[in-house]
C-alpha cells in the first residue's frame, strides 16, 4: 500500500503581511463557514481514489489557517479521518500565527493535530512591524505557552532573516530566544523580495532601506547553522533545522517527490507523474469542490525529463542529497550518464561532494549559491 | 513632359528645425493627399527614424501644385538624410535637386549644420530659398533669424517667408516662391540617357528599386540600360513616379524628370548611388560627376549572442547592404565570441543605426566590439597596413611607427559652455584651431581631433557638458603619426580578443585601469574570484577583481509548488543565455560595448 500526504490550503489571513506573495487575502466568517464546507466536499469526492493509499502526513497551510472559526478545522480534519485511510503514527501539521493562537483553538484542535508550525518570524518588534505582521514577540512567547499548555509537544518555529533593519546581534538574539522556548523544528528562511508584493514597490521605489547586504545574509546563514547545530537542530534542507526525529514529514515529500493531494482553492497536488495546482478562484472553488476536475488549472503530466530535473534540484536542496541507487531504481537509468557534466563541474569546484557510494550532497558552499547550482540540472 | 512646369527640390535644415513638418505641410497642401491619409510624419517611414526624430534613408514625394498664375506644377520632393555620417548620401541627393528650401528655426538661427548643408547645396549650384520656421512660437525672432541668414550665409533673407510649419501659417507662399524662384529643370530628351542614381531600394518580390534623377534622355519598358561605374547592364521592367508612399508606374520618364526604375536588379552593389544610368547602347559621352565609393571611417566586429544565428546575421546584412551601400562586412572570427563580421560604416551613428535595425527588423541578438578606426601600420621591412582590428596588429618589433586618422572639427556653442568644450577637446587630445564668434552669445570651435578620440562617446559628452547646447560636424583630414599600443584585457586570465584596442600610449594607464573597473561593474558575481587585467604585450598595467557570488538560496518551497520553483530557477537559466562564456566566465553581451563608455561618469 503506498503513502501519500494531504496539504490543504485554508487562503485567508488578518491581514496581508508586506513580503507575502502567497494565495491569501481576508474574508468574511460566512465566506470561511462555506469554505469549510467546500473544502469537506472536495475531500469526499477525492476520498473513493484513495482507498488504495495510506495517508500518513496531513499539512494544513496558508495564509493562517486559525483565523477560521475552530469549529471548522475540526469538521475538516474530522472528515480527513473519516473519509482516508489516516495512518495511527500520521504527521498532522496546522500553521498558526501567534497573533491568531488562543486557548479555545489550542483545546480543540489538540486531538486531531499533532505538530504545529508556528510563523513567529522575529522576536524584535521594530522587525515584526517592517514586516507587516499581526502580532508581537511577547505575542509569540505567549502562544507557545498556550500550546505547551494544551499539551502540543513538536512545535515548528518559522524565523525570517535577512529583513530591512536587522542586525546579526539581532538575528543571534532571535535565535536564542526561539531554541530557549524548545522547538523541535525551525524553519530559517531569508526575506526574498517577491513581485507583486509591497515590498517590491518599496524596493523599486527606494523606500526599503537598511536592507542586510549579501554578506550579511551569509553570515546569518553561518550564524544560524552554527548556533543550532550547537542546540542539537541539524540542517537537513537548505532552511530547515531539526532536531533528531522531528524532520518534518510532510514537506519531505515535496524534496523526495513522494504523492500529496492539494484540497482547497489554489492547492497544488503530485500525484503518479501529473502535477497541478486547483483554481484560485473562490468563488469557482466554492461552486464546483464536488467536482475536483473542474478545478484543475495547470495540470501537467510529467515526462521523463522533467522528472529526473525535478529529482535533481529537490533533492540537492537536502543535506543528504541524492543517490545514484535512488535516481536508478525511479527512472532506470545512470545518475552519472544524464547529469555527469554537472556533476563533475561541481565536484570539482567544491560545490557537491560524495562519499564514494552513490550518493551526492551540497557543500556548504553549495548550499550558500544553489540557486546557480541547481539551475544547471534543468 | 514640360520641364518649366517641373521643380525638383529638397528641404535643408538642423536637425529639429522641422524639415519633415514642411515636407508634410507641402504634401498636405498640394492636396495628393487627404488629411486622413497623412500619417504623422509622411516622409519618415521607418520606426527607427521615427523614434531618432532624424531621417536616414533619403524618401521622395511627387505631388501637383496648382498654383496662383492657374498652372500646375510638379514637385519632386527628395528627401534628404540629416547626419553628418550621411554626407555622401546628402550630396547625391542634392545633385538631383535644380534647388531646395532652407528652413531655419526662428527660436535658434543659422546652426553648424545648417551651414554644413548649405554649402553643400551651394556647391551643387542649388538655387536656396530661405523660410524662418517656427514663428508661432513665443520664443521666435523671426528678424535676428533672417539677419542671421544674410551675415552668416550671405542670403538674401529680409522678405523670405515666415512661417509656421506646425500651424500651416503662410506654407503657401513657400509653395508660390518654389514656383517662382527656383529653377525648372533643364535638359535634353533627345540626347543619350544620362540620369544620375541618388537612392535605392531593395523589394524581395522586385529585386532592387533605383531612385533616379534624369538629366538628358528618357526611360521606357524595355530600355537596356548600363550603370556606368559599376558596369551593370539591365533591361528596363518598369518606370515610374513616387506616390506619397508607393511606387506609381508610368510609361515613359524624360529629362528633368525625378523616378524610379526596375530591371530585375539582384545585386545592390551594381546600383550605387551616385552612378550614372545611360544606354546599353549609344551611352552619353561621359558619367556625372562626383560618384565615389562610400568609404568607411569607423569598423567594429558584430557577433550573433547565440552562436547558432550566425547564418542569419549573414543574411541579414546582406538585405541590409542592398539598402545600404555604405555598410561594408566581412567575415571575421574571434576566439571570445566566435563566428561573426568586422563591419565598416561611415561614423558612429551608421553604426548605430544599422546595429538597431538589425536587431529590430531582423530580430537578431548582437554584441558589438570596441569601435575602431583605421590605423596605418608603417612596418620596419617598409610594408604598410591598413588595420580595422587591434587583434591583427603587428608584433612591436615589426612595426617602424604608426599613424591615425584626424579631423577637423567644428562644434558651434553658445558662450558660457566654450570653457567646458574646450577643456573636453583638450582631454581628447584636441589641436585647437580658432574660435569664432557668430555673435556674442554663439561660436564655432575649431579642433583638429584623433578620430578615435570621437568614436566612443565624443558626441554623448558634448552634449552632456553643453547641455544639449553644442552641435558637432567633423571631416576627415588625413593622417598623422602617432604613438599607439595596443591594449589587452585578461578575464580569469585568458585574453579576451575582442576587447582589445589602440590606445593612445601615455593614455594607456589611466584607460586600463578605467576599463578594469568598468568591466568589474559589468561582469556579474560568480561561483569564483574573477581577475581582470588589463596588459600591454606582456605587461599587466591595471588589475581588478570580481568577487565570487556569496549567497543566492531559494526560499522556503511553500504547500508543494514546485512548478513555482521551477520558473524560478529557469528564469535563473534564462538570464544565463544573455551571457557569453569567455573561459569559464559569463560575460553580459552588452559589456562589450559598455566598457568603452569610460569618461562620462
Amino acid at each position: 500500500m503506498k503513502n501519500t500526504g494531504i496539504y490543504i490550503h485554508i487562503p485567508f489571513c488578518v491581514r496581508k503581511c508586506a513580503y507575502c506573495d502567497f494565495f491569501s487575502f481576508s474574508a468574511d466568517e460566512e465566506l470561511k463557514r462555506h469554505y469549510a464546507d467546500a473544502v469537506i466536499k472536495e475531500l469526499e469526492a477525492w476520498a473513493d481514489h484513495f482507498q488504495e493509499d495510506e495517508i500518513d502526513t496531513v499539512y494544513i497551510g496558508g495564509g493562517t489557517p486559525t483565523v477560521m472559526d475552530p469549529a471548522d478545522l475540526v469538521r475538516i480534519l474530522s472528515a480527513v479521518r473519516n473519509l482516508f485511510r489516516l495512518k495511527d503514527d500520521a504527521e498532522i501539521t496546522m500553521e498558526m500565527n501567534p497573533g491568531t493562537v488562543t486557548r479555545e483553538t489550542a483545546f480543540l484542535l489538540r486531538p486531531l493535530v499533532n505538530r504545529v508550525s508556528l510563523g513567529i518570524q522575529s522576536f524584535h518588534d521594530r522587525e515584526l512591524k517592517a514586516l507587516g505582521r499581526i502580532h508581537s514577540a511577547a505575542e509569540a512567547v505567549e502562544a507557545v505557552g498556550i500550546l505547551r499548555k494544551a499539551g502540543f509537544e513538536n512545535l515548528s518555529f518559522d524565523l525570517m532573516y535577512g529583513i530591512p533593519g536587522q542586525t546579526i546581534p539581532g538575528w543571534k538574539e532571535t535565535l536564542e530566544k526561539a531554541v530557549a522556548l524548545s522547538p523541535r523544528h525551525i524553519s530559517a528562511y531569508s526575506l526574498i523580495i517577491e513581485e507583486g508584493t509591497p515590498f517590491e514597490k518599496m524596493y523599486r521605489d527606494g523606500k526599503l532601506t537598511f536592507l542586510p547586504s549579501e554578506d550579511e545574509e551569509r553570515e546569518m546563514t553561518n550564524l544560524a547553522e552554527e548556533y543550532l547545530s550547537i542546540h542539537g537542530f541539524s540542517q537537513y534542507e537548505i532552511s530547515n533545522y531539526a532536531l533528531p526525529g522531528y524532520e518534518s514529514r510532510h514537506n519531505t515529500r515535496y524534496w523526495k517527490r513522494s504523492g500529496y493531494l492539494g484540497i482547497g482553492a489554489g492547492a497544488s497536488s503530485l500525484i503518479g507523474h501529473t502535477r497541478w495546482r486547483n483554481t484560485r478562484d473562490i468563488g469557482l472553488y466554492l461552486t464546483n469542490s464536488s467536482s475536483p476536475e473542474l478545478l484543475k488549472r495547470e495540470e501537467e503530466r510529467l515526462d521523463l525529463k522533467a522528472e529526473m530535473e525535478e529529482f535533481m534540484f529537490l533533492g540537492l536542496r537536502m543535506k543528504e542529497g541524492v543517490t545514484e541507487q535512488d535516481f536508478r531504481e525511479m527512472f532506470g537509468r545512470n545518475l552519472t550518464d544524464v547529469y555527469g557534466e554537472q556533476i563533475r563541474k561541481q565536484l570539482a569546484g567544491g560545490f557537491l561532494r560524495t562519499d564514494g557510494c552513490g550518493r551526492f550532497a551540497f557543500t556548504g558552499r553549495g548550499m550558500e549559491v544553489s540557486n546557480v547550482l541547481l539551475a544547471e540540472y534543468l | 513632359m514640360d520641364q518649366s512646369k517641373i521643380r525638383n527640390f529638397c528641404i535643408i535644415a538642423h536637425i529639429d528645425h522641422g524639415k519633415s513638418t514642411l515636407a508634410d505641410r507641402i504634401i498636405e497642401k498640394t492636396g495628393l493627399l487627404t488629411e486622413r491619409e497623412m500619417q504623422e510624419q509622411v516622409l519618415d517611414n521607418m520606426d527607427l527614424e521615427r523614434e531618432r526624430g532624424i531621417t536616414i534613408k533619403a524618401q521622395t514625394v511627387r505631388t501637383i501644385y496648382k498654383a496662383d498664375d492657374g498652372e500646375e506644377y510638379v514637385f519632386n520632393l527628395i528627401d534628404t538624410p540629416g547626419h553628418v555620417d550621411f554626407n555622401y548620401e546628402v550630396s547625391r541627393s542634392l545633385a538631383a535637386c535644380d534647388g531646395a528650401v532652407l528652413v531655419v528655426d526662428a527660436t535658434q538661427g543659422v546652426e553648424a549644420q545648417t551651414l554644413g548643408n548649405v554649402y553643400l547645396a551651394l556647391d551643387h549650384d542649388l538655387e536656396i530659398l530661405p523660410v524662418i520656421n517656427k514663428i508661432d512660437l513665443p520664443s521666435a525672432e523671426p528678424d535676428k533669424a533672417a539677419e542671421e541668414i544674410e551675415d552668416v550665409i550671405g542670403l538674401e533673407a529680409m522678405d523670405c517667408p515666415r512661417i509656421s510649419a506646425k500651424t500651416g501659417e503662410n506654407v503657401h507662399e513657400v509653395l508660390e516662391q518654389i514656383v517662382k524662384r527656383l529653377p525648372p529643370p533643364e535638359g535634353d530628351s533627345d540626347k543619350p540617357l544620362k540620369a544620375l542614381i541618388f537612392d535605392s531600394l531593395y523589394d524581395s518580390y522586385r529585386g532592387v528599386i533605383v531612385f533616379i534623377r534624369l538629366f538628358d534622355g528618357k526611360l521606357t519598358r524595355g530600355t537596356k540600360i548600363r550603370m556606368m561605374a559599376t558596369g551593370g547592364e539591365f533591361e528596363v521592367t518598369e518606370v515610374g513616379i513616387f506616390g506619397a508612399g508607393k511606387f506609381i508606374p508610368t510609361e515613359e520618364l524624360s529629362a528633368g524628370m525625378v523616378g524610379y526604375l526596375e530591371a530585375s536588379i539582384k545585386d545592390m552593389k551594381l546600383s550605387r548611388v551616385g552612378d550614372t544610368v545611360t544606354y546599353a547602347e549609344n551611352p552619353c559621352a561621359e558619367a556625372l560627376p562626383g560618384y565615389k565609393e562610400p568609404l568607411p571611417m569607423v569598423y567594429c566586429g558584430i557577433y550573433p549572442a547565440e552562436t547558432p544565428r550566425y547564418p542569419d546575421l549573414r543574411d541579414a546584412l546582406e538585405k541590409l547592404q542592398l539598402n545600404d551601400a555604405a555598410l561594408q562586412y566581412e567575415p571575421e572570427t574571434s576566439q571570445a565570441l566566435g563566428f561573426g563580421f568586422r563591419c565598416g560604416f561611415l561614423g558612429l551613428l551608421h553604426l548605430d543605426v544599422v546595429t538597431q535595425r538589425l536587431e529590430r527588423e531582423y530580430d537578431l541578438d548582437l554584441i558589438t566590439t570596441a569601435p575602431s578606426v583605421i590605423y596605418k601600420i608603417h612596418k620596419t621591412n617598409g610594408e604598410v597596413i591598413d588595420l580595422t582590428n587591434p587583434t591583427n596588429m603587428p608584433d612591436a618589433s615589426e612595426i617602424d611607427y604608426m599613424e591615425e586618422p584626424m579631423v577637423k572639427a567644428e562644434i558651434m556653442v553658445t558662450s558660457e559652455y566654450v570653457g567646458s568644450i574646450m577643456t573636453l577637446c583638450q582631454e581628447r587630445r584636441g589641436i585647437y584651431e580658432e574660435t569664432e564668434y557668430i555673435e556674442t552669445t554663439r561660436a564655432v570651435l575649431r579642433y583638429k581631433l584623433p578620430l578615435n578620440e570621437i568614436i566612443y562617446d565624443f558626441f554623448d559628452a558634448l552634449k552632456g557638458r553643453s547641455r544639449g547646447y553644442a552641435s558637432f560636424d567633423y571631416e576627415f583630414c588625413g593622417y598623422e603619426r602617432s604613438e599607439l599600443v595596443r591594449m589587452d584585457i585578461l578575464v580569469n586570465h585568458e585574453t579576451v580578443d575582442a576587447l582589445s584596442f589602440i590606445v593612445y600610449a601615455p593614455n594607456a594607464y589611466a584607460r586600463g585601469s578605467q576599463m578594469c573597473e568598468r568591466l568589474k561593474k559589468e561582469i556579474p558575481r560568480q561561483l569564483f574570484d574573477i581577475p581582470i587585467q588589463a596588459a600591454i604585450g606582456s605587461k599587466i598595467i591595471a588589475r581588478e577583481t570580481v568577487r565570487q557570488l556569496r549567497k543566492d538560496v531559494l526560499a522556503k518551497c511553500y504547500g508543494g509548488d514546485i512548478s513555482r520553483k521551477r520558473k524560478l530557477l529557469e528564469k535563473q537559466k534564462e538570464g544565463k543565455k544573455k551571457m557569453r562564456q569567455i573561459g569559464s566566465v559569463e560575460v553580459p553581451k552588452d559589456a562589450f560595448l559598455n566598457v568603452l563608455k569610460l569618461n562620462e561618469e
